[in-house]
């Protein structure tokens, strides 16, 4: 196997044995990147030589001695996340010339784990997207199938694990970002509990939903990175001041007893049918291992989206109000103070932004409040106690991760309400705060990945690793890789 | 509920957003329809439902007053569009 496929674990073990080295790693990551980056587009910014620089520095360290399971290992990061002295443009023109005077938390811990980082990859605008058409750089492609979307927001990175680019990345979550595009690109994407991991540093959407998450090519792999950036910091007050488990320790392949729940309300009518026969056998695998599968109820799913993109474009527009064209990012001067926010605004912000804090700047506006933003906030309630209803009957919700597999390219760019209908699965559980992930669990027709949610209550993710590693391990879905 | 004209312009103005002639047309419409699907959540009965601001049990997270150096002023200008004399340099507010 190219050193490029390896998985995290994988690469660790071959460099613990002296096999390879970083430098080798990082060398062969890179001249995959040259070789097909071009086609793929997944990286807005690379940063070669400061790779290599860490590859050598990751093996002076292990020369002396030290080993961890990210010591060595060439990420990357998506571009919503600061990186002291790398471009950090959230895949938009307002910050195209924006470089952070500082690390983002999780970034400052894949440093100090060792981990290499390759560079930052493409996003929707602000994150705010589901097929990576709203950067106002590019669209990255899906290397299943060029002529795709990879997903969004976090396509880039997606699609960078997918192709072979890097051997995990960083995402973000806001309503389905790491686990949608992880669905369509036919790797892991799991998305923590709100609070696990911290956000200082993580450019702002939607402040109450927005969660830091990992991509991997496989369970095991998600993890370790999860491991790495987890836990309080004292920069996020809304980082959860719990410990962080050994995540590894809890892929023991056992899921014998486990009370798995299927939600009726996620099998909905013009769902894309393979993608619901994948699901239904996933589920009969876990049965077959011996999960107590049982069908539950979350009534209110249907609401969701509507909560969901009232509740965010309102967090967004108070967000995207620090973009005033003073302190950073792009200036555009108008007629006086006013005009220049204005004309700062109206040239760097791209149409998917406009609309989204048009949209909030609505929810939130006199006389309006009520009906919508509280009404939403209100409806989020139920949706919450819809699931902790559930996770008092079962231990994990397992669901499809998206209604249908990857789609071309342009097919819903000029209509966002059918674009926002693909969240329609991934959303609930940020309004709700809850974990899970998305893994590989079969193929369309085409040949495109089709992606199993598996969902855990606040602070689960260990249930839900390892009844999603339980699963993998049973399948081989997870082996196979795009032929680019 | 379908949005006039004159609510789109006075949205983009309290967002501080220019907008053209084009963009103001395409989001009258478009926000439009996204309202209208909007609408099934007043099927809801919400009356006794209080509302969820975060998920997160924590209230007034406290921390020590403690002075702690800050970045170099010149690391933080180094983003800003303009800056003169270690101030960030903006159009009069004042006439």
């Amino acid at each position: 196997m190219e050193l490029c496929q390896l998985t995290i674990h994988e690469a660790h073990d071959q460099l613990a044995t002296g096999a390879i080295s970083a430098l080798e790693l990082t060398e062969a990551v890179l001249a995959r990147i040259l070789a097909i980056d071009n086609d793929v587009k997944a990286y807005l910014t690379l940063t070669p030589e400061s790779a290599l620089d860490q590859a050598l520095a990751a093996d002076a360290r292990r020369a002396a001695g030290e080993d961890g399971p990210l010591l060595g290992i060439p990420l990357a990061i998506k571009d919503v996340l600061c990186t002291e002295g790398v471009p950090t443009t959230a895949g938009s023109r307002i910050l195209e010339n924006f470089a952070p005077p500082y690390d983002a938390t999780a970034i400052a811990r894949l440093k100090a784990a060792g981990a290499i980082l390759l560079g930052k990859t493409n996003t929707d605008e602000f994150a705010m997207g589901s097929s990576t058409e709203n950067s106002a750089f590019f669209t990255t492609r899906n290397p299943w199938d060029l002529t795709r979307v990879p997903g969004g927001s976090s396509g880039g990175s997606a699609a960078a694990i997918a192709a072979g680019e890097c051997l995990g990345a960083l995402g973000s979550d806001t309503g389905g970002s790491v686990r949608q595009p992880a669905s369509l690109c036919g790797i892991v994407g799991l998305k923590p509990t709100y609070g696990r991991v911290s956000r200082y540093g993580l450019i702002a959407f939607a402040s109450s939903l927005d969660q830091i998450g990992v991509l991997a090519q496989d369970v095991t792999d998600a993890g370790l990175l999860l491991e790495a950036i987890a836990g309080h910091d004292p920069c996020d007050s809304t980082s959860l001041d719990a410990p962080v488990p050994d995540y590894a320790a809890a892929l023991t392949g056992d899921v014998e007893g486990v009370r798995v729940g299927v939600p009726q309300e996620y099998f909905i009518a013009g769902m894309q049918p393979e993608v619901e026969e994948a699901v239904r056998a996933a589920v009969n695998v876990l049965s077959d291992l011996g999960a107590e599968v049982r069908e539950i109820n979350l009534p209110h799913t249907d609401y969701a989206l509507a909560v969901y993109y009232l509740i965010a474009p309102a967090e967004a527009s108070a967000n995207l109000a620090r973009y005033d064209g003073v302190r950073y990012g792009l200036r555009v001067d108008g007629d006086g103070l006013i005009e220049t926010y204005k004309a700062t605004r109206g040239q760097g912000f791209g149409p998917e932004v406009k609309r989204r804090i048009m949209l909030g700047a609505y929810a939130l506006s006199a006389g309006y409040y009520d009906a919508y933003y509280l009404k939403a906030q209100k409806a989020r309630t139920l949706i919450k106690a819809d699931f902790d209803s559930a996770f008092e009957q079962v231990d994990i919700v397992v669901a499809p991760a998206t209604p249908t597999t990857a789609f071309p390219i342009g097919e819903k760019v000029d209509d966002p309400l059918q674009m926002y209908l693909g969240d329609v699965f991934t959303l609930s559980m940020n309004l709700a705060g809850i974990c899970g992930l998305s893994l590989p669990c079969g193929f369309d027709d085409a040949g495109l990945p089709i992606g199993l949610q598996v969902m855990g209550p606040p602070l689960g993710e260990e249930t839900a690793l390892r009844v999603a590693h339980a699963y993998e391990q049973a399948t081989e879905w997870h082996r196979q890789r795009a032929v680019l | 509920m379908k949005l006039n004209r004159e609510k789109v312009e006075h949205i983009a103005d309290l967002a501080r957003l220019a907008l053209s002639d084009e963009e103001k047309t395409l989001y009258q419409e478009q926000l439009s329809a996204i309202l209208e699907y909007f609408e099934r959540l007043q099927e809801l009965d919400t009356g006794a439902i209080p509302p969820t601001a975060t998920v997160l049990p924590l209230r007034n997270v406290m921390r020590n007053d403690e002075a702690k150096l800050p970045f170099p002023c010149e690391d933080i200008l180094a983003n800003a569009p303009a800056a003169e004399e270690g101030c960030f340099r903006v159009p009069a507010v004042l006439e």
